[in-house]
């Protein structure tokens, strides 16, 4: 094992709200991993959904209040590529459009610290068997922020690929979006649900048990769809199934609760 | 200026329209078949250039350099056209630009015009600006005078038929050439649309044409095209007029090597365009004795005055943002309900409008990106779509109405929350208490109220687990300390 970080977790609002498992897989991977977790209670949220729907100027209070956040910390790790990516490829926009020169060199100087999740795993701790054990058929859905934005290429498939008893199933169409896009499944709801009868019959056409993702975003939004179907397909992220081990699995209701705080080592 | 108020097809919005195109299956199946087909061909053939991003770099260089200087090209063009014998024509708007090409059409004494297929044709309504005066415009183009003899729009801006099967071809063919035994393979469609159409190449002496680029060193312009119709219009009448938006410009004969690289790969998935005709004003005894070319602004002027929205002007008019789009997949290009569709559609049109009509489409993407990683001059159109939108909520914040809206309610609130981790805490609290009445036997959340009802109309949501992270971690933070 290599040197301890000391991670900072952002676990972005919806996570937070809808989908805290996740937020527990990763500290028990950071953590299995030798690395120590922080969580800053002060978090919020990224600012993306406002941005995105063109709520532009009430974004920035939102941007602010991220960077006041973890102005000093040492890693900041986001289990959602497109919360990422909202911060690479829009905070610098966002600062100058306010014209506030502080903000845009604070951005500036965080924004090297910020890592997704898997990229973490794969770029900065350079590690892709994280010692899991998921025995099920598993189909990744690759996320538009994922590969256009922050181009993590094989990077999920590479960690899952390493996890024990997981069998990978490719997918038909995997560049092709889901159709969630945020507001946009609400604002244009007609079309959102026919992209996404495509992308779920792509999903099912795998015969996976399991459809993992980097992001809940649009697994949310093909659970919804698989679920209304009673369909036999969950959904899963990725850190929920890297977390798992021959012992617990993510839908388990063992896990991940109350978890000690060092599980120790790989089994 | 007058607005340009002939771009917009109608005030229907994209949810609306999408809706019921969303109901033709024929349509969507026309569609997925065609846009899967085209591109498949490009991804091959730029697959097959090794500098194929580098190309996309220099294309995007050269077409913002010409739009930063645009002023000074235009007049470049205008004096090099002019000097090798061309007329060039100056139009603000619509109303201009088709008086002009009307007064030229009439000057000729001519009752019929052959046409090349042109966007900017179609964005000023041009042939109905004809026919209400006497004139019959024909186009030659195979996919245009389907669409014309259909009596339909054009869907897509490469290929304007492509919501049509064969099928749906030949019997628009059969009524409207009268060839009741005319046969459905694609060989028996051409062959009768030859016939048609070389008839009228010889006969009609007038025709118009829109341009890819305009060349400013050399007063040239530049068409290209599959069919060889092009070829016949630009060659045999004795006049030619070509309509061009004044962003089609390009400083150098030498920028043509980037575009003719890339512009077939990304528009129809050919190496090169069969047919590319390059002309500079009018030559003895060698084409149209007569050529106009009309200069459209039409509402490009206040976009180049928009520093985050300029880079729309860029576009070429390749069509694969439209063929890689998933909306568009859906919808096709009619749910747009413009001359311009899908996402750079999406992009122009409202801008063109000076933001006054089709609004709602800078909303009808899933800012997904894949048109942005095609665009052969790296136009960021999730970047402009994004700025529109901002624009719009503005707007919108500005009148009574729009500030007492749900969206702006919401996202207010929403702001409020995200400003202050205690108040987000407690409103998630608040959540887990009154989604209760939202919630069925089954654990899910399976119809929600107002604007959220898009969500549960195809859509369950899992009931909202009864701990956040954020309490997760408080209570693990706490126990550790006791056991400390």
């Amino acid at each position: 094992m290599g040197v301890s970080l000391r991670v900072s977790l952002f676990i972005t609002c919806y996570n937070d709200t809808l989908f805290p498992g996740t937020g527990k897989a990763v500290v028990r991977v950071l953590e299995r991993l030798g690395h120590s977790i922080e969580f800053r209670p002060e978090q919020t949220c990224c600012g993306q959904m406002h941005w995105n729907t063109g709520y532009l100027r009430e974004a920035v209070p939102i941007i602010r209040h991220f960077v006041e956040v973890f102005r000093d910390a040492e890693t900041i790790v986001i289990p959602s590529s497109s919360c990422v990516s909202m911060m690479r490829d829009h905070y610098l926009k966002a600062a100058e459009m306010v014209g506030d020169a502080k903000l845009a060199a604070d951005v500036a100087a965080l924004l090297p610290r910020v890592w997704e999740f898997s990229e973490f795993l794969a770029k900065k701790l350079g590690v892709e068997d994280v010692g899991a054990t998921y025995a099920h058929r598993v189909t990744y859905h690759t996320s538009c922020h994922s590969q256009r934005s922050l181009h993590l290429n094989d990077i999920p498939l590479r960690l899952l690929r390493k996890v024990r008893g997981l069998q990978l199933v490719p997918i038909e169409n995997p560049q092709e979006c889901c159709g969630f896009g945020g507001t946009f499944s609400i604002k244009n709801a007609d079309v959102s649900s026919a992209m996404l009868a495509d992308k779920v019959r792509c999903v099912l056409n795998t015969g996976a048990e399991v459809c993992t993702a980097v992001d809940n975003s649009c697994l949310m939004h093909l659970f919804g769809s698989m679920h209304r179907q009673r369909t036999f397909t969950r959904t899963v992220h990725i850190a929920e199934i890297l977390a798992s081990t021959a012992e617990a699995e993510p839908w388990d209701e063992r896990f991940p609760v109350d978890l000690p705080v060092s599980v120790g080592g790989t089994r | 200026m007058t607005p340009p108020e002939t771009l917009a097809e109608s005030r229907q919005n994209f949810p609306e329209a999408a809706r019921e195109l969303l109901a033709d299956s024929q349509i969507r199946k026309n569609v997925r078949h065609a846009t899967d087909v085209i591109q498949a061909k490009r991804n091959k053939v730029v697959a097959e250039l090794p500098d194929w991003q580098d190309l996309r770099e220099a294309g995007s260089a050269i077409r913002a350099h010409a739009l930063e200087h645009l002023d000074h090209y235009l007049a470049q063009f205008e004096a090099n056209c002019t000097r090798a014998g061309g007329q060039v024509h100056w139009a603000r708007d619509a109303a201009e630009a088709n008086s002009i090409i009307l007064g030229l059409i009439q000057k000729h004494e001519a009752k019929e015009v052959i046409k090349v297929k042109t966007m900017t044709s179609e964005e000023i309504k041009l042939n109905a600006h004809l026919e209400a005066h006497g004139v019959r415009p024909i186009e030659t183009d195979l996919a245009e005078l389907i669409v014309q003899l259909g009596h339909d729009k054009p869907s897509h801006f490469v290929a304007p038929a492509l919501h049509k099967n064969r099928q749906e071809v030949r019997e628009i063919f059969q009524r409207e050439m009268k060839l009741p035994e005319l046969g459905e393979t694609p060989e028996d469609l051409c062959a009768a649309a030859r016939t048609y159409l070389r008839e009228k190449y010889l006969r009609i002496k007038v025709a118009v044409s829109g341009a890819n680029f305009l060349v400013a060193e050399t007063g040239s312009v530049c068409l290209v095209e599959s069919e060889g119709n092009g070829r016949m219009c630009l060659t045999l009448p004795d006049v030619l007029i070509s309509i061009v938006g004044i962003e089609k410009v390009i400083p150098r004969f030498q920028d043509l090597e980037v575009f003719l690289q890339t512009l077939p790969r990304s528009a129809t998935g050919e190496r090169m365009n069969p047919y590319n005709s390059i002309w500079t004003g009018v030559h003895e005894g060698d084409g149209p004795r007569e050529f106009h070319l009309v200069l459209l602004d039409n509402g490009r002027s206040p976009i180049l005055a928009d520093k985050e929205a300029r880079q729309t002007l860029k576009c070429i008019r390749c069509a694969a943002c439209l063929n890689v789009c998933p909306v568009y997949h859906q919808t096709g290009g009619h749910a747009y309900r413009s001359v311009y569709a899908g996402p750079i559609g999406a992009i122009l049109t409202p801008q063109l409008h000076d933001m006054k009509d089709g609004r709602s489409l800078p909303y009808a993407s899933s800012l997904c990106g894949a048109c942005y990683e095609v665009c052969p001059v790296k136009i960021n159109i999730p970047e402009v779509l994004i700025h529109l939108r901002g624009k719009i909520v503005e707007e919108e914040q500005k009148t009574l109405g729009g500030k007492l809206g749900l969206w702006n309610i919401g996202m207010q609130a929403a702001a409020f929350l995200f400003a202050d981790a205690s108040r987000f805490s407690a409103a998630q609290h608040l959540g887990q208490m009154g989604q209760k009445v939202f919630v069925s036997k089954s654990g899910f959340i399976e119809a929600l109220p107002l604007m959220l009802s898009g969500w549960t109309q195809t859509r369950d949501l899992a009931a909202l687990p009864k701990q956040t992270f954020r309490d997760w971690w408080a209570a693990r933070e706490e126990r550790e300390e006791k056991a400390r």
